[in-house]
């Protein structure tokens, strides 16, 4: 009869999934070494995620599934999804490495959520000791990023988010220093990958060995903040409220509708179709709000104060401007206060020359 | 084991699932959760969320414009 070998302690990593291609076969790589993974997701608020397509009627055909999520059904791991709206503003409004190309704090971002993790990993080595977590892993690449997946920023991560050499990056290790479970024998280095800049053919290749065929590749990330236009009406709600703050309802909102600002001291917030006028109509009894009465047309929030009953008529004209009843010679809407108390007014629908295009945010 | 029910409507996802997660994670074993919400993604995200982590689906319900996913909850993981 022979011994039973020693039993091994199978080691355990947190990964950071985004719900893109480089963190699934992150995770992949580690599982093909016998690493147990779970997986951890962050909410931040900005997250390009279905619901957009929830809110969008036009969109509703398209897969309303969550990618994180379905990335880690895929993968066969847990997911724990963390709300960090709150905290995150923070990292937004005061990164200490400053903005990309828009308002987007990569570099800040991307050490704000493996510290994260990080107190995370320490949180469950201390409540299960040896059932805790070993090593944090990321689908990092070496200069994929230009502000955070930079060959000099990889070290920057590692130090400033407390992770130090307990973060590993599968699909970049061999261009960088050894880690602490390379150096103790947890995973192999010589089975790790040394995937650099923007090419993504390597990771082509690796998903279709892995036999990966659906993976979502969204092309400015998954945050709306690498996104000129949100950047832009990001930066206009700061400028107008002289003030750089935000609440979760107010990143929302600039992912719905048009937005107009006639003046500084207002804006109109404009569905586009059904399914925005529904989500808009959630927000009626915390702003004031103009819909058409006379003819089908757009609920409009009114973000800000109106200062006069001559500006109230210019909104309301506008408004109307996005009615069927465009082309009449007049449009009834009706204002509401955010109590309810609701009012109608005649009006003649704007003129495309009378909504000036640098009005529109 | 008892019964419990979570309002999530007028959230957005991932909201409804972050929600139903932390309190998940304060029920035991065996406990029923009826989660009601006005993301149709909630459809999808909830009962993938629950496959993920263990916990078996009941029912999944839309009712107008409202959707409502009851599970019960499964073994209790490291609560990250």
């Amino acid at each position: 009869m022979t011994e039973s070998a020693p039993q091994t302690l199978q080691r355990r990593a947190i990964a950071l999934v985004s719900g893109g291609l480089d963190s699934m076969l992150a995770v992949k790589v580690m599982q093909e070494q016998g690493i147990h993974v779970e997986g951890v997701n962050f909410f931040t608020g900005f997250c390009v995620e279905g619901h957009t397509h929830a809110i969008r009627k036009k969109d509703q055909d398209k897969n309303k599934r969550n990618n994180a999520l379905w990335v880690a059904e895929q993968l066969g791991i847990k997911l724990h999804i963390v709300d960090i709206s709150e905290e995150y503003k923070d990292v937004v409004l005061n990164p200490k490495h400053g903005y990309g190309a828009n308002l987007n704090p990569c570099l800040d971002c991307k050490i704000f959520m493996v510290n994260k993790a990080t107190l995370m990993l320490n949180k469950a080595r201390e409540l299960a000791g040896e059932k805790g977590f070993d090593f944090i892993i990321t689908g990092e690449v070496v200069g994929q990023r230009p502000k955070s997946q930079r060959k000099e920023t990889m070290p920057i991560i590692s130090r400033e988010s407390g992770a130090d050499d307990r973060l590993l990056r599968p699909l970049s290790a061999k261009n960088l220093p050894e880690t602490l479970p390379e150096r103790e024998g947890w995973v192999d280095r010589s089975r790790l990958h040394d995937f650099s800049g923007r090419n993504r053919k390597p990771q082509m290749a690796l998903a279709k060995r892995f036999g990966l065929d659906d993976f979502a590749q969204p092309a400015g990330g998954c945050c709306f903040l690498t996104d000129e236009s949100y950047s832009r009406k990001l930066a206009d709600l700061w400028q107008a409220r002289n003030e750089r703050r935000y609440e979760l309802d107010d990143i929302m909102l600039l992912k719905v509708g048009r937005h107009i600002r006639p003046a500084p001291h207002y804006k109109l917030i404009i569905s586009r179709e059904e399914g925005e006028n529904r989500f808009l109509e959630g927000y009626r009894y915390q702003f004031t709000s103009i819909t058409t009465s006379s003819c089908p047309g757009p609920l409009a929030l009114i973000d800000g104060t109106l200062a006069s009953d001559d500006e109230l008529r210019q909104a309301a004209a506008i408004v109307a401007r996005y009615s069927k009843g465009r082309t009449d010679d007049e449009v009834v809407v009706e204002v509401r206060d955010p109590s309810g108390v609701a009012r109608q007014l005649p009006v003649r629908p704007a003129t495309p020359d009378q909504v000036a295009p640098e009005w529109m945010v | 084991m008892s019964h419990h029910e979570l309002d999530a409507r007028r959230l957005l996802c991932p909201m409804p699932v972050i929600k139903t997660q932390n309190q998940v994670n304060t029920l035991r074993q065996g406990d029923t959760l009826t989660v009601i919400c006005t993301d149709p993604g909630a459809l999808n995200d909830i009962p993938a969320w629950c496959r993920i982590n263990g916990h078996a689906v009941l029912e999944t319900r839309e009712e107008g414009h409202e959707v409502r996913v009851t599970l019960e909850v499964g073994e209790p993981s490291i609560a990250l």
